[in-house]
């Protein structure tokens, strides 16, 4: 039996082989080594929530149907009888109430959404606080924001398909948010919505986007994104014998095979519990798209929140200043424009150009495959905790309503509150992020020059008390000296040696005070030469009482 | 066909029977009172007991004779039976502090009392009386005319099923999936603090009993599983995070951690 | 470790990369017993998978989804459980099988550069040459109109098909219609969403009314766009509360006025009307409007007031319009100011 199945499957590979030359491909992927980290596992997250994506996709458009044509219902559920509605409802009705497992696909896929945006937003926050992002990988980061931002598109999409209230108001307010564009806005909104705001194509339209386009390119960028990864070769934690010319891991085949093989199903495993057990979207409390009614609690799925907030955030007079704006007859909402397009521009545009921001302030051009330590790294990691702190008070203003009902606040209590936190917390937390980080770095010199504290407490002969510090193992060592300590540089000379006034002076010294803003304040590591003194005062005996001697000699110095 | 409907009903038969029933006992105070010449005799008695729980309880800040006192509250002259046995029977009146407006709470006072002191508020001057068990069946309602009028005229500020929601200033609407048809019926008809006057003419009453039988149909929950209070994408971002991602990021670092 | 030995003071010396770290085994590395337990652990798994998958599939063929919530909860839940359980058996038991019997001694790989070699850039560089030759571009005649013609055709030619594509997809393109609601002179205010016309009496003070126009429920075309720009809320506050605006004091009767529900931020149906502040909020962005004072923004984002609608009672004590808005209602946009003045000739009678 075995001999037979391996002939058989010698001679497939063989038949296949001949006809494609994969053997070559399978000798080079099969033993392609992996790091072993947790955290290098969340984009799996995002692909397999993908993956899960599709496959309930699949099921509910064999049913659904991308309709506005009005149809009276006449099902099962008592609520709704007789209530006019467009056949896009009642389909997602009917597959709710009326297909076994369509409820359950329905709330599956809608869960698999909120979870592959999330995956990809902690996905990227790992790619950013580790600086996984710095050559060669720039143009990967890039090809993942893409995905992030498609993710979103796609989310929006579906979240809009079914045709209930809840969505129609989401849709109406992106209406308002489009009409608000400058020159264009009506007519985007028309071409959007074929003519006036809901229309009857929307729908139809949406639902292409959501089942072709976007889903398309999410599997074209999928596609490119980790042929880079495998191109590039992962990065890998900082550790003994792990260097930017090497990688360090277990083979992709078996090990990795079973891994994030065995990863999938537990991912879908997850998304098919919360499926099981939690109601999402129902979109049969909500009632089909009416322009007349709203109801309190009418919010975005969570990736679209911080728009929403923002909106909310923004005030239309602040005193008696407005902020929309009449100039010769034309109309500029800067209250819609500054909070819905500009503010969610900018920090598009700044998430997506950062790898090339901080390339600039370092002014490094080398390959980095060896990933930053938080800590080592204390101005980026304080700009990704404020840039995370800005989106979630966005995010927390877009729940204010939520927020106050549940905890009896007023309203527009927490709205001023989150007006100022926006202003005061990022920078605050920047500041607080970045000292904490290089008061880790401190506390690593510290571990480095002293050795771990052993809580051993020995009594010298003439009495006193002190604690015996126990050297850091080679690997504990390595780890915190071994981190790239990047200083600020200066822009050259306006005037070469010949008096030639050099071109793009602006630029260098722009380049310049970003490499002070990023670089002026930092903790050196440890050289050889501080360790090697610190070794020579107490490191070089074990004998506790003369380290006792050292550090009384240290603290008197002070 | 309807299945779905008769089941829940079926289902929902002993609360609505014990909600009936009390609305009868509270009820019947006020429908005594009503037009009736001889109903008023009858119950002239329990305008006087009325009378007196008014005086010890509510003049304070309504005044001796109800006529209110400006920036303290309100005349309570026309009100009507259903004010009272909405505000005092939902433990809203009296109130203990002042605050952005006055929550639901215990009752403090038994159900003869309150109606007695319906009876002596409906007898100052005309408004609204408590409805009859008949009024606010809501097996007699239409859930699905109630669903298209509730989202109208009541979602915007109690959520689409009537979860409850923020207004401005710290005042809130509050959830309806505990209140007896009863108290729905008698506060879209008076309209008490924020909340605007549903009279007749704008609600039927029959509308009203359709409204009610929208929202007793969603206390059997959600078909989906649990509905978080059923308030919208908030929550369901929020446990998306929690349950979700914690799931998940809990499993990565099972993987990630070397075995022993 | 030769760090150790380093007691030179100021010895410049690189600290050395101490390599991988040793290699640790595992209990089922140097135990035959524990690596049976955890390959019979693995089976149990992989076992409760197939239990999860007949759970599903039984839960599927043998219990009716049937029409209550209770019903269609459960169905849910066990069909649901049935396939988590089945793919988690997988996934836990792959895992549980990689990192206890598979291998965990990490290997360690070269990289390359990412930079092709100067040779391959060279000879990249030299085939590019040979082709831009071969097509003869290059050269003395550099044929400039053989480029130019092929570039401009090249920007120009998705015009052709991109034109005809947008241009279709807007509609009459009408933008105008904006500024246009079916309310006009006479038009009844009716109840939303049964359409019966509402009299002066029936609007107690405190109460409101969701108002859709006379006849929009009987619209064969259109019913919708022009409900989402129709839709009114209609109050009555107690007359000495009502601050009337200039130039308005005949648009509202006795207390009753009539506000757009649509907001002037970005369009959300504004309907939480506090009868008591006279203070109407937006849910969606919380934009509080003062309908005792022309529904001026009190907070929120929203700049403007709501558009009102002017109204009177006809001789039957309906309420009725007056005229259309005076203005476009809902969101702000750019030529919002400079449209035409059809709207304002209030009176016109249609």
């Amino acid at each position: 039996m075995g001999a037979k199945l391996n002939a058989a499957a010698s001679g497939t590979a063989n038949y296949v082989d001949e006809r494609t030359g994969v053997g070559a491909l399978v000798k080079y992927f099969s033993r392609k080594l992996f790091p072993d980290h947790w955290s290098f596992m969340l984009g799996e997250v995002a692909l397999y929530s993908f993956v899960v994506l599709l496959l309930s996709g699949v099921f509910i458009t064999a049913y659904f149907e991308p309709s506005m044509t009005i149809v009276e219902y006449d099902g099962p559920l008592e609520t709704m009888q007789g209530v006019e509605m467009s056949k896009a409802f009642e389909s997602t009705l009917h597959m709710s109430f009326e297909v076994p497992g369509g409820l359950l696909m329905r709330q599956i896929h809608h869960w698999a959404a909120l979870m592959f945006t999330a995956a990809i937003v902690i996905h990227m926050a790992r790619v950013f606080f580790t600086g996984a992002f710095r050559k060669p990988r720039e143009l990967n980061w890039l090809v993942g924001f893409t995905l992030m931002i498609l993710s979103l598109a796609g989310g929006f999409t579906g979240y809009s398909l079914p045709d209930d209230v809840l969505s129609g108001n989401g849709l109406r307010i992106i209406d308002g948010v489009i009409k608000s564009v400058p020159i264009l806005g009506s007519y985007i909104s028309f071409w959007l919505f074929g003519g006036e705001f809901p229309g009857e194509v929307l729908i139809p339209r949406l639902f292409t986007a959501h089942i072709l386009l976007v889903p398309g390119l999410i599997l074209a960028l999928v596609a490119v994104h980790l042929f880079l990864v495998f191109l590039h070769k992962h990065t890998q934690y900082p550790g003994g014998g792990r260097t930017h010319k090497n990688v360090v891991g277990l083979p992709l085949f078996p090990v990795y095979t079973a891994k994030a093989g065995g990863f999938f199903f537990v991912v879908f495993g997850i998304i098919a519990i919360l499926g099981a057990l939690f109601t999402i979207n129902p979109v049969w409390n909500y009632g089909p798209y009416d322009p007349s009614p709203v109801s309190a609690g009418t919010q975005p799925d969570w990736y679209i929140l911080f728009v929403d907030g923002a909106l909310r955030l923004m005030p239309g007079w602040l005193g008696p200043i407005p902020f929309e704006w009449h100039i010769f007859g034309i109309t500029l909402p800067m209250n819609i424009l500054i909070p819905a397009v500009i503010i969610p521009g900018l920090f598009f545009t700044t998430l997506a150009l950062y790898p090339w921001i901080e390339a600039w302030a370092t002014g490094d051009r080398g390959e980095k495959h060896v990933l930053d330590r938080p800590r080592n790294a204390p101005t980026r990691t304080g700009i990704g905790v404020a840039l995370i702190s800005f989106y979630m008070i966005l995010a927390m203003e877009g729940s204010n309503d939520i927020i106050a009902n549940l905890f009896h606040l007023s309203l527009n209590d927490l709205t001023w509150t989150f007006r100022i936190a926006i202003f005061v917390v990022p920078p605050t937390l920047f500041w607080v992020t970045k000292r904490i980080a290089m008061g880790l770095q401190r506390k690593d010199r510290e571990l480095v020059l002293h050795g771990h504290e052993t809580g051993r407490i020995v009594r010298h002969e003439h009495g006193e008390y002190i604690e015996v510090h126990e050297p850091l193992s080679d690997q504990e060592l390595w780890l915190r000296v071994n981190y790239e300590n990047i200083a600020p540089f200066d822009a050259p000379e306006e005037y070469n040696e010949a008096g030639v006034r050099r071109k793009g002076m602006r630029w260098q010294r722009f380049k310049a005070r970003l490499s002070r803003f990023y670089f002026e304040d930092r903790v050196e590591p440890v050289t050889p030469a501080e360790y090697a003194e610190a070794q020579h005062h107490h490191g070089s005996h074990d004998d506790a009482a003369h380290e006792s001697e050292h550090e009384l000699a240290e603290a008197a110095k002070d | 066909m309807h299945a779905l409907a008769r089941k829940r009903y079926h289902k929902a038969a002993p609360l609505i029977l014990v909600l009936t029933l009390l609305a009868l006992l509270t009820g019947v105070g006020a429908v005594i009172t009503s037009q009736s010449a001889e109903a008023t005799t009858a119950s002239s008695s329990d305008i006087e007991e009325g009378q007196k729980l008014f005086t010890s309880n509510c003049a304070t800040c309504h005044g001796i004779d109800a006529q209110g006192q400006d920036g303290v509250a309100p005349s309570l002259v026309g009100v009507g039976a259903a004010a009272v046995d909405f505000q005092v029977g939902t433990g809203r009146m009296p109130m203990q502090a002042s605050g952005a407006q006055a929550p639901a709470k215990e009752v403090v006072f038994t159900e003869e009392q309150i109606a007695q002191l319906a009876a002596y508020v409906a007898s100052l001057g005309t408004g609204p009386s408590v409805p009859t068990a008949e009024q606010v069946d809501p097996e007699l309602g239409d859930a699905a005319k109630g669903m298209e009028l509730f989202r109208t005229n009541c979602a915007m500020c109690h959520g689409s099923v009537g979860g409850g929601g923020a207004l401005t200033q710290g005042k809130f609407a509050p959830s309806l999936m505990e209140t007896t048809p009863t108290h729905i019926f008698e506060a879209m008809l008076t309209g008490p603090q924020s909340m605007p006057v549903f009279n007749n003419a704008n609600i039927t009453e029959e509308s009203k009993r359709d409204i009610i039988a929208y929202l007793v149909a969603q206390r059997d929950g959600s078909p989906g599983g649990l509905s978080f209070g059923s308030i919208g994408p908030v929550a369901e971002a929020f446990w998306a995070w929690i349950v979700g991602i914690g799931l998940l990021i809990a499993s990565t670092i099972w993987i990630g951690a070397r075995s022993s | 470790m030769s760090l150790e030995n380093t007691t030179e003071p100021g010895a410049e010396q690189e600290f050395q990369d101490p390599g991988v770290p040793f290699h640790r085994p595992r209990k089922a590395d140097v135990d035959p017993k524990a690596a049976d337990k955890a390959e019979r652990q693995t089976a149990a798994i992989f076992g409760l998978s197939i239990v999860g998958t007949i759970v599903a599939l039984v839960g599927y063929f043998g219990m009716d989804m049937g029409e209550s919530v209770t019903s269609i909860r459960t169905f849910n839940a066990v069909l649901g459980l049935g396939i988590a359980l089945a793919m988690l058996g997988i996934g836990i038991g792959a895992i549980h099988w990689a990192k206890t019997l598979m291998r965990d001694h990490e290997m360690v790989e070269e990289r390359h550069e990412m930079r092709s070699s100067d040779e391959a850039r060279e000879g990249a560089i030299q085939n590019l040459k040979d082709g831009v030759e071969d097509s003869g571009l290059a050269g003395p005649k550099r044929r400039t109109l053989l480029k130019g013609s092929m570039i401009t055709a090249l920007a120009i030619a998705p015009l052709a098909f991109l034109v005809p594509q947008i241009a279709s997809m807007g509609g009459d393109w009408n933008v105008s219609k904006f500024r246009h609601t079916m309310w006009a002179k006479g038009v009844r205010l009716t109840k939303d969403p049964d359409g019966t016309p509402i009299k002066a009496a029936d609007v107690t003070i405190g109460s409101a009314f969701h108002v859709i126009p006379d006849g929009l429920n009987e619209l064969e075309h259109g019913k919708i766009e022009e409900k989402a720009k129709a839709v009114v809320l209609l109050v009555r506050l107690n007359p000495e509360d009502l601050n009337v605006q200039e130039g308005r004091e005949d648009w509202s009767f006795d207390g009753i006025v009539a506000y757009s529900k649509i907001c002037t931020h970005v369009g959300c149906p504004v309907a939480l009307y506090e009868q008591q502040t006279h203070h109407l909020l937006c849910p969606c962005h919380q934009s509080t409007f003062d309908v005792a004072n022309g529904a001026k923004v009190v907070f929120g984002p929203a700049k403007r007031p709501l558009p009102q609608l002017p109204i009177e009672v006809d001789d039957e004590g309906y309420i009725v319009a007056k005229s259309d808005f005076h203005e476009p209602v809902g969101p702000s946009f750019w030529d919002r100011l400079m449209g035409d003045d059809s709207t304002d000739d209030e009176e016109t009678s249609h």
